[in-house]
């Protein structure tokens, strides 16, 4: 094996924090492509650009992603990454692992990979990082006998992804692990095989902490909420008081909605107020929770900044109820994708389609009515559409206002 | 040796076989957690059951022995149990009071980080940079690595007045939640792209290159069959480049980091926001990036020293103003922050109320 000196990565060896470099290196000792890998960091870090190229159309007989073709433009000095192709893993729910279930994983790709991972990927998916073109069968045969799928890429369903949920949080209002699981299962054919206009992801929190910042990365963004008051543990509040919480700066006063007040004795919330933003129940566990019914907030059309700027999720179905086996989900996903697919020109996210043909367009076709809890405020110009049902509507109003005397505006 | 028969759409395994039995036991039925320090928190279920917690630190590059080393450590403490989190760190998870000491004894004696649970600073998301991706115009690993070097203090035991959610993009495509951290590092290209004209007809799409251009810089150059690009409206995104492989813009003198601050994810408190743009340009300097590292750890500082409790840093600068958070860091204020792009109207200050 040939044997790189590489004193500038060798710099990030050095300090406290874990070493990717050491990674690295580790898997130079006995794999060739991770070898020549360390080799071609270390000449991008002395000239200062990176050498891969455009990924290229690999994968596997029957799917349309899952492999992300990598070649480096320096095959001939670094042979061992003149194919160096990832193959995306679709993670378990909440990324909870078995060792027995990660050695076989680990075995699989120390004998066809470079031995290299993320674990996991931005997208959720465990990566294995660098392999070449024709091992990908095998590697395919190997880990789905095994019970493993490849994950998603290009025009497709991208790997659904969750927060740890029900299985170790006291704040999940529903079931983010099995949802997850249930949507990825539901819709293979669109994992597999891109059919869309561009990418499209699930992300699913349950509650409004979104520790999957499915807000911020998900065309779709599930997100867990409740319709019925905090209950408030008095003695537990005492607790909180009584070990040092100021419950009136760090609770009270940092309510978005000031619908609390705490008299030094009795923590009161006048909950129609509320707007379930999780500050207080986060600092007070012990004393507050959820009650009532159980659902999530669907947001829809969160990107980052490629083409015309970042977008967040914003509000389409305030509430939803989710519980097995989500049908209404189900059927809402597949509206949605219908009017996408009706609407979107090439490499056009959901969100920039809406913004190109109105969240009317879009509501109509996933029959949702408009809501004021859809928009932060409503249009400031005077430039709207009326349609002639429209016209109907507001003109029968006023005949009905006519009759009973009485103004409904 | 015969390769065993595939098989296609079959999804990942199904996650309960995954769950130790106390999370089973528990599931969907926690009462309370604690966080007892950076490392470690507790969960307890309503059935009085406890299940600790101890967070620790990963490169997120991982050869497949130190995966191995976290499986021997799971099964030595953790009946082969254990997760990783969104952000890449590793979670053991122990259910017997017993087992907590020795397996932090254990993970110091390995050399492990533990750390990021609470008020802290946690693993960065951050993305591919030269390791490996086309698109890289730095290293995503390398700068991570070299911030939390600097930064292991709020990792392992420091606090802050909030979490900071700190995220590295290695170009603007920015996967990951990069527009939406705390404090994020996007790298940049600051150079009008090139285009090798005689391979464009053979190798692009002229409606999806000059679709890809967000200003509307490019137009067909008839006489070369390709493209080309106006200088006064391009800015240097880089779209075009991935669409059509022809088109160059890597440039290692030119090309740098950006650093932009003030965004989150969650509705605690105040809704999610993006991260604003507060440095501009801070040249390339692999292999640890100094004067980056620098600037990150100075905006922590100060608003370690300067936030309300329980504020992030986004919340905090809204407070305050951003021409506070300008004064109080003395970053220097440039053109690049004032939007001209897609959000500029939101943006401006359209009254006379503001701070000297």
């Amino acid at each position: 094996m040939k044997k790189y000196t590489t004193p500038l990565i060798d710099e990030l060896e050095k300090g406290p924090w874990p070493s990717f470099v050491t990674e690295m290196k580790k898997a130079a000792k006995t794999n060739e492509m991770a070898n020549d890998a360390v080799g071609h960091l270390e000449k991008c870090y002395s000239t200062k650009v990176g050498y891969w190229k455009h990924g290229g159309i690999v994968g596997v007989l029957g799917y349309g992603g899952g492999v992300i073709g990598r070649y480096s433009e320096l095959g001939e000095e670094f042979p061992g990454v003149a194919h160096f192709h990832t193959v995306r893993i679709n993670q378990p729910s909440a990324f909870f692992y078995t060792s027995k279930a990660l050695r076989e994983i680990c075995d699989i790709w120390d004998k066809y990979g470079s031995g290299l991972t993320n674990v996991h990927g931005s997208t959720g998916d465990l990566v294995l990082l660098g392999t070449k073109t024709d091992a990908l069968e095998t590697i395919f045969a190997e880990y789905s006998s095994r019970g493993w799928d490849l994950g998603g890429s290009g025009s497709a369903l991208r790997t659904p992804s969750c927060c740890v949920g029900p299985a170790r949080c006291e704040w999940a209002n529903y079931d983010t692990l099995d949802l997850c699981y249930s949507l990825t299962q539901e819709f293979q054919d669109e994992l597999h095989r891109p059919m869309f206009a561009y990418k499209f992801k699930f992300k699913m929190s349950g509650c409004a902490c979104d520790c999957v910042a499915s807000i911020a990365r998900a065309d779709m963004s599930i997100i867990g909420t409740w319709k019925g008051d905090i209950l408030v543990d008095q003695k537990e509040v005492a607790n909180y008081a009584s070990k040092g919480m100021d419950i009136n700066a760090e609770i009270v006063n940092m309510c978005p909605t000031h619908c609390m007040n705490y008299d030094g004795k009795e923590l009161k919330i006048n909950n129609a107020e509320c707007s379930r933003c999780m500050h207080c129940i986060t600092r007070m566990t012990k004393a507050l929770k959820p009650s009532g019914e159980r659902g999530a907030t669907i947001c829809i059309g969160a990107k980052a900044p490629i083409v015309v700027g970042s977008l967040l999720s914003w509000v389409v179905v305030p509430f939803i109820k989710v519980e097995p086996p989500y049908t209404e989900v189900k059927d809402l996903i597949r509206k949605i994708w219908e009017w996408w697919d009706d609407n979107a020109k090439p490499r056009e996210r959901i969100g920039e389609v809406i913004e190109m043909k109105g969240m009317r367009s879009f509501l109509e076709a996933i029959e949702v009515a408009p809501m004021p809890q859809q928009i932060r405020e409503p249009r400031k110009d005077p430039f709207m559409f009326y349609t002639e049902e429209d016209m109907v509507a507001f003109k029968a109003k006023e005949a009905e206002e006519k009759k009973t005397g009485k103004y409904k505006f | 040796m015969a390769i065993p028969q595939r098989k296609t759409d079959i999804g990942p395994p199904k996650y309960d076989q995954f769950l130790p039995p106390v999370i089973k036991k528990n599931y969907g039925k926690w009462k309370y957690h604690e966080v007892i320090n950076h490392g470690t928190m507790v969960h307890v279920g309503e059935s009085g059951d406890k299940l600790w917690t101890v967070r620790v630190a990963s490169p997120r590059i991982l050869a497949t022995a130190t995966i191995r080393e976290h499986c021997d450590i799971a099964e030595k403490y953790c009946d082969g149990f254990f997760r990783y989190t969104t952000r890449n760190n590793v979670e053991f998870l122990v259910s017997d009071e017993s087992k907590l000491e020795p397996l932090k004894k254990d993970l110091t004696a390995r050399g492990f980080k533990m750390g990021g649970i609470g008020a802290a600073i946690t693993n960065v998301v951050h993305t591919q940079g030269w390791v490996h991706c086309h698109s890289a115009c730095t290293d995503a690993s390398g700068l991570v690595k070299a911030m939390m070097d600097e930064l292991m203090p709020y990792f392992e035991s420091k606090d802050l007045p909030n979490k900071v959610r700190l995220a590295v993009a290695c170009c603007v495509n920015m996967c990951g939640a990069v527009h939406c951290s705390d404090i994020a590092v996007v790298a940049v290209h600051t150079k009008v792209p090139t285009v090798a004209h005689e391979n464009f007809k053979n190798m692009c799409e002229l409606p999806t290159v000059i679709g890809s251009c967000p200003t509307r810089a490019i137009s067909p150059d008839p006489a070369n069959k390709s493209v080309k690009i106006n200088a006064e409206k391009c800015m240097y995104c880089g779209n075009c480049f991935t669409v059509c492989p022809p088109i160059s813009i890597k440039d290692p003198e030119r090309d740098g980091v950006a650093i932009v601050v003030g965004g989150k994810v969650n509705s605690l408190r105040s809704n999610p926001k993006f991260s604003k743009l507060v440095i501009p340009y801070i040249s390339n300097e692999p292999p640890r990036w100094p004067k980056a590292v620098a600037a990150i750890k100075h905006i922590v500082e100060v608003y370690a020293a300067n936030a309300r409790k329980h504020e992030r840093i986004g919340e905090w600068i809204e407070r305050i103003g951003w021409e506070r958070f300008f004064s109080l860091t003395g970053i220097d204020f440039t053109f690049q922050s004032i939007d001209d792009f897609t959000f500029m109207r939101d943006t401006m200050r359209t009254s006379s109320t503001f701070k000297w």
